[in-house]
């Protein structure tokens, strides 16, 4: 019997696809996302717009907060940690959460390096806008992956250019031969290994959600129709105006992609989504996606 | 054979490459019509609730509870073994109510305690390698429940008639002797019975 082995963390994820990761605050938050339908949840102490308003340093959730989220759904329970805070990321294991997002959402612990996750027995998922990106993740021990986006915005055009980055580099890896292949890892700053599995099997090993910026049924469809895998919502749903119809629009929208009278249908009456901010608008500092890189 | 995957939520692609594997044919089932199509369905692993709501809001329950009463085979994995049960601990309310067992939700605990394991299978010859992800177990069948494999004195993987469930993840290997199973229940199936 073996636990933590590859297959199982990566497993865990597969087992998140065509499902929606709801940010929550509270216990009470948490149990409107799982009678909504989500797959997990993400316990924060600040969903990433109000990180933003705030501003000073994000940091892990507090312990009771998230122990209180654990007790209450039967879905699996998602935090953060800092890039590169090691710490952060055992204490959240010694918790029991399932799933622990190593976010640039919040401040950076670490400028130069991550954490080292293949030393956890619980997955990580990152963020990633390109695909050297997303392989120098899974070399440290991913096992899920998710779009950067621009956190806290309620603007999917940042997802979106990631999504498209990733996939289009994907197709192009496909095409490339042997010893272009070699050159291509030194230029991605990555494992030739991992890139050679990308160019047989056309797709990256591991899941990879839209997150960063999804506000509406409608922006969760897109991101289905780009090639994610499912969806994280942050700011989105506790932020309308009726979270609980919200939420329950954004699962069936993110199942039926594809099916546009029935997301037309979930769409009505779902009051005012959040306020939305023009990414040219943001100072560089400002830009959660260039933290971990 | 041509084998659905109910594509409502979780591990559908996983599914219809094994069935592929095994000699099947796959198709992601996304509405109640497709039931006509396909010789047998498999309920993924997924998230159970989310995969139960969204079944009673696509009006899921009753369509499969009178296709698998026709005899048609049904297979679940993980959340789709919960989903097939009669009765659940807990406060989740049961699914299909199909198949006559009470099952334990998250039984082994959080994703930490999840693991993988060689474990011997009833009319399989040598041991599968099964991935048990925040599994449920089996706590106790009726007489009409064959038990297929135990684990740590638990029961892991039945069959009552046309319907066969597991508590771990056969999609998620390259062993596909377990979708073999489920496809020849399908052509057995096939062989009594003129159409679906």
């Amino acid at each position: 019997m073996e636990t933590g082995t590859s297959r199982v963390k990566r497993g865990m994820a597969e087992m998140q696809k065509g499902g929606v990761i709801m940010d929550v605050m509270s216990a009470e938050q948490a149990k409107i996302a799982e009678a909504a339908g989500a797959t997990a949840v993400m316990a924060l102490e600040r969903v990433p717009s109000d990180i933003r308003a705030a501003g000073g340093v994000a940091r892990m959730a507090n312990p009771e907060l998230v122990e209180d989220v654990m007790k209450v759904v039967s879905i699996p329970v998602m935090a953060k940690a800092r890039i590169g805070h090691y710490v952060e990321a055992k204490v959240l294991e010694s918790l029991g959460v399932d799933y622990i997002d190593e976010s640039e959402v919040l401040t950076p612990a670490d400028e130069v390096y991550h954490i080292d996750k293949s030393l956890f027995t619980i997955p990580f998922v990152c963020g990633a806008k390109d695909l050297g990106e997303a392989l120098r993740r899974i070399q440290e021990g991913a096992s899920m992956l998710r779009t950067k986006g621009e956190p806290g915005t309620g603007n999917i055009v940042e997802a979106v250019r990631h999504m498209r980055i990733i996939t289009g580099q994907v197709r192009r890896i496909q095409n490339l031969s042997k010893d272009e292949l070699f050159h291509e890892a030194k230029v991605l700053g990555v494992n030739y290994d991992l890139l050679l599995n990308v160019h047989t099997s056309g797709r990256l090993p591991v899941v990879n959600f839209a997150a960063g910026g999804v506000a509406t049924p409608s922006d969760a469809a897109l991101m289905m129709h780009l090639g994610a895998d499912g969806v994280f919502v942050g700011s989105g749903i506790f932020k309308s105006d009726n979270p609980e119809k919200f939420a329950r629009a954004i699962v069936e929208a993110t199942t039926h992609y594809e099916d546009y009278a029935l997301i037309a249908r979930v769409s009505k009456d779902l009051g005012e989504a959040m306020k939305g901010i023009d990414i040219s608008k943001l100072h560089s500092s400002e830009r959660m996606q260039d933290r971990g890189l | 054979m041509i084998i659905g995957v109910l594509a409502l939520q979780g591990a559908v692609a996983e599914h219809i490459r094994s069935i592929e594997l095994a000699g099947g044919q796959g198709v992601a089932v996304k509405k109640v019509e497709q039931l006509a199509e396909i010789d047998g369905l498999i309920i993924p692993g997924g998230e159970s609730t989310t995969i139960g709501k969204l079944m009673r809001k696509y009006e899921f329950i009753d369509a499969i509870r009178e296709y698998a009463g026709k005899g048609n085979p049904v297979f679940g994995t993980c959340a789709g073994l919960i989903v097939l049960a009669e009765r659940l601990e807990g406060a989740e309310e049961p699914h299909l109510r199909l198949m006559d067992m009470t099952v334990a939700r998250n039984a082994f605990g959080r994703q930490r305690e999840s693991f993988e394991t060689d474990l011997d299978v009833k009319g399989i010859d040598t041991p599968l390698r099964a991935v048990f992800i925040r599994a449920p177990l089996i706590k106790e069948v009726g007489a009409s429940v064959e038990v297929l494999s135990v684990y740590q004195g638990e029961i892991v993987t039945a069959r009552q008639g046309n319907l066969l469930a597991s508590s771990y993840h056969p999609e998620l290997t390259d062993d596909y002797r377990l979708h073999e199973l489920f496809i020849r229940m399908a052509q057995e199936r096939g062989q009594t019975h003129v159409g679906r």
